[in-house]
């Protein structure tokens, strides 16, 4: 047994709302990208629990899907994090503004 | 049962999210990360979906974090940073959230009279064998995408992480090469400025 799809919609879109609330207040580059992983897994959790309550498993592919976009999101965020820090450039947001204009 | 184990693995997600969000030390934020990861698999397992929770926790609990705990470990100090300070865009953010929150709990608060309880499905449903022949069949374009995706992704890695180690361009023959001892001077120099480059942030 298990509850209706309103609470899994309810708590899926608690996960984003955590998530994105991370990505605007924090600075550090890697802690964004861990807000920007919770907003994808919310999703996630809403793919799946609909898939369950409408009986199909295209939701399951599309989360897996998902889960390998986040995969290669998270290399290619963590290289140029690991890029700026060998620059000498500061881990935060708000100094690297040279595209500022 | 279920609804024990949705409120539990729930209460558990949401409260290691707001722990990533909130935790100034960046190596513990990827540790509540995980934690809300591992409460995620549970919840699909609720849900039937055994699969994507076995991969859930191999490919995101697993290799993922991974991959950020040693990215944590090599910059060590350097990725430790304070939350943002207070602020008009602190507030707005926080009222942002609550607002899509508080707009989707209104928006679904009678969803349960459509879709109240779950489909009933075989006993094959969410396993490897019906998503393996889903993404081979139906969503074969997805599929190949994911390949060309991941392919591009361990290219861009390389090229990032260690782009200027590269050779600069395609090597047109023995005669134009350059000699051996040269190409070693080439890679010391740019190790030498790497050293230079992490001892002046440490400065």
């Amino acid at each position: 047994m298990s509850p209706g799809i309103g609470s899994w919609i309810v708590l899926s879109s608690a996960l984003f709302c955590v998530g994105l609330a991370g990505v605007l207040v924090r600075r550090n580059p890697l802690v964004i990208l861990l807000s920007l992983e919770i907003m994808l897994n919310a999703g996630n959790l809403l793919l799946v629990a609909g898939s369950r309550y409408v009986g199909g498993n295209d939701g399951h592919v599309l989360a897996l899907t998902v889960m390998a976009v986040a995969a290669a999101e998270v290399v290619v965020g963590l290289g140029l994090i690991v890029a700026l820090a060998r620059r000498g450039a500061a881990l935060d947001v708000d100094e690297l503004r040279s595209l500022h204009g | 049962m279920g609804i024990a184990v949705f409120y539990v693995a729930g209460a558990a997600a949401i409260g290691s999210a707001i722990a990533v969000v909130v935790q100034r030390n960046p190596f513990l934020a990827a540790l509540s990360l995980i934690l809300h990861l591992a409460s995620l698999a549970a919840l699909y397992l609720v849900l039937q979906g055994d699969f994507v929770a076995v991969a859930q926790l191999l490919v995101y609990a697993g290799a993922v974090m991974v991959m950020f705990l040693f990215v944590i470990a090599y910059l060590g100090d350097r990725a430790d940073l304070d939350l943002r300070r207070g602020g008009i865009g602190t507030g707005a953010a926080a009222l942002a959230g609550l607002a899509i929150f508080i707009e989707t709990v209104v928006a679904v608060s009678d969803s349960d009279s459509v879709l109240g309880s779950p489909a009933k499905v075989a006993d094959s449903f969410g396993s490897p064998q019906t998503i393996g022949r889903l993404f081979l069949t139906d969503h074969l374009l997805a599929f190949e995408a994911i390949s060309l995706i991941l392919l591009v992704g361990a290219i861009a890695g390389v090229v990032l992480g260690a782009g200027d180690l590269l050779p600069k361009g395609p090597s047109t023959g023995p005669e134009e090469r350059e000699p051996r001892g040269e190409r070693y001077d080439l890679r010391r120099e740019v190790r030498r400025r790497e050293l230079e480059a992490e001892s002046e942030v440490g400065a």
